[in-house]
């Protein structure tokens, strides 16, 4: 058993479901595991914490940790650290997270394993597998020496189980000093779309260049409505301007790994296949029969997308 | 103004990965070596910053085996002044490269601006940029896809999730690491390619700046190709029979809406 720190990511006082997977995974695994909120004010969420299985929730509160910026996380992390010496931290595989693990990693001489896939342990060693060449080969991550064990874990890698609302927990204040901090966030840019991230989402729905226009798009956002999901694209469609590079999927995009991916229209470039191919349920649909996309596909619909999107779509509402 | 990009050489994206013998690697053979994407913005936004501010020079920097010496040319010819080379070897983690790219940065190419790509498409870590701004304990910022230049100072704008942006402020010395919106990187021209072959690439060894294997903190092992998938099911009928037969098979045997 090890003592085990989980960093939970929170914007605007709402903490990110994929630090409740983490937190889930090690205290179902009988770590000790300890959450820490880092914000302006942030004790709120030691509740929902608890309810996934936090034994202990701690909280760095600073106004001047109100925005997010890797040197003062950091910091406030590496605070906690010492005071809780714990010998495993893990934070999701987030924008957040990938930027702040790493300083950490420098100012705690500790070894990080990054956008692990899986999390599971052998006594207090972390073991994890991790995809190489996005997903065209993956291996094990051994950690060497005894030192503290850094890592990211993706989102929705592991799964999220329902939380036990019965229970509660106030955070305890850990104080840490974070002044003289370099970086300074003016302002966080909302962005205008409403619709989930493609690497947070567990259902993704994908478009090729074969929508043709960007408004064609608009079936496969229906359907991502239908079933709450997201809407990726290839990088074809990306080049042809048909999406934002936000959303593109693959190994000059996003890796994603959702419950269920359904690419319509996409014929599989290897390089696409390799930002999702570790999907548990991957559905293609394309008018090619030949298209390499249909090796990996777990459901395979040769058809017209224009007539079977909307007729699933059209399905999934009868639910 | 001292400008410094590192730069990763990978795989080129086309590549079919196959192991090594001992499944700690990837087998070498006929691999075409590229500069990793990311790290072309890099190199652009250091150039144009040099062309708009005389007297600055581009030095670019490059951790691993003999063969990254093409990916400094190849940056030569974009047009950086300067190459050094630190010598790494192929099994190193990001913790030990960042060690040796942070050393000479310090003993070669002391810079106000060191730029990365946000990640190297190869390991897709997105490490290093982060280690080297905290082992030189300077701000950083990563996925930065705009940059406007003050005195003294750099503001960034970093994609988060959802399309949602973080304009970040960052005083000089700064580590940036570049996302693909910030430029659109140049080609080299011929008559580069052909000078940049002539330019001298400073080569350090990681004696010089004190790093050694005892700074690797993880190794990765047993190295697999993604198993092969069972044949899926191929859904038949017109498009209502397709949609209706699937959300049934999505529902009750892969249990996912």
């Amino acid at each position: 058993m090890a003592k085990l720190l989980v960093f939970v990511e929170q914007r605007d006082g709402k903490a990110k479901k994929s630090s409740f997977e983490l937190i889930a995974a090690a205290a179902k695994a009988g770590h000790e595991t300890h959450a820490v909120l880092i914000g302006a004010s942030v004790s709120g969420l030691a509740g929902e914490c608890a309810q996934y299985g936090a034994q202990a929730v701690h909280a760095v509160e600073n106004a001047s940790l109100d925005k997010y910026t890797s040197d003062a996380y950091a910091k406030a992390l590496q605070g906690a650290i010492k005071a809780l010496s714990p010998e495993i931290v893990l934070a999701s595989h987030t924008p957040m997270g990938k930027d702040l693990m790493p300083y950490l990693s420098a100012l705690c001489d500790a070894g990080l394993a990054s956008d692990c896939t899986s999390l599971e342990f052998d006594g207090a060693k972390l073991k994890l597998k991790r995809p190489l060449y996005s997903g065209k080969a993956t291996a094990e991550v051994e950690f060497l020496g005894g030192g503290l064990q850094l890592a990211t874990i993706r989102p929705n890698a592991i799964g999220l189980p329902k939380p036990d609302t019965s229970k509660s927990a106030t955070a305890t204040a850990l104080s840490v000093d974070v002044s003289g901090t370099k970086g300074k966030c003016l302002e966080v840019q909302k962005g205008a779309s409403t619709r989930p991230d493609v690497t947070e989402s567990s259902i993704v729905v994908s478009g090729g260049r074969s929508l043709k226009t960007a408004e064609n798009f608009k079936i496969l956002e229906e359907l991502a409505d239908a079933v709450q999901g997201a809407v990726g694209a290839s990088r074809a469609a990306v080049d042809a301007g048909l999406r934002p590079h936000r959303d593109q999927v693959g190994q000059t995009g996003k890796v994603v790994a959702p419950q269920l991916y359904i690419a319509a229209g996409i014929s599989g470039a290897i390089q696409h296949l390799a930002g999702m191919r570790t999907s548990k349920v991957i559905v293609a649909i394309n008018s090619d029969p030949q298209a390499p996309i249909f090796q990996i596909a777990d459901y395979a619909i040769v058809g017209d997308l224009f007539q079977v999107v909307p007729a699933i779509t059209a399905e999934i509402k009868k639910l | 103004m001292n400008l410094l990009v590192c730069i990763k050489q990978v795989p080129d994206t086309e590549t079919k990965i196959k192991l090594n013998g001992d499944s700690t690697g990837i087998d070498p053979a006929g691999i075409k070596w590229i500069v990793s994407p990311y790290d072309e913005f890099a190199i652009e936004e250091a150039l144009r910053i040099k062309e708009k501010n005389a007297g600055s020079t581009v030095t670019v920097l490059s951790a691993g085996p003999d063969r990254v010496v093409d990916a400094l040319r190849t940056a030569l010819a974009m047009g950086a002044d300067n190459a050094v080379h630190v010598e790494l070897p192929e099994s190193a983690d990001s913790f030990m490269a960042a060690k040796a790219l942070a050393g000479a940065i310090k003993k070669e190419a002391p810079a106000e601006l060191i730029f990365f790509g946000k990640e190297a498409i190869d390991d897709g870590a997105a490490q290093v940029p982060q280690l080297v701004a905290g082992f030189l304990g300077l701000p950083g910022c990563t996925v930065v896809c705009g940059l406007e230049y003050g005195s003294g100072t750099v503001t960034a704008k970093r994609e988060i999730e959802g399309g949602s942006f973080e304009k970040v402020e960052l005083p000089l010395p700064a580590v940036i690491a570049a996302h693909k919106g910030l430029n659109e990187p140049r080609y080299a021209t011929l008559p580069n390619i052909m000078k940049a072959k002539k330019k001298e690439v400073k080569a350090v060894k990681l004696a010089d700046i004190g790093v050694s294997q005892a700074d690797q903190k993880i190794k990765l092992k047993n190295l697999q190709l993604p198993p092969p998938k069972q044949a899926g099911k191929k859904i038949e009928g017109d498009a209502a029979t397709q949609a209706k037969t699937l959300v049934d098979f999505l529902r009750n045997e892969a249990k996912v809406i």
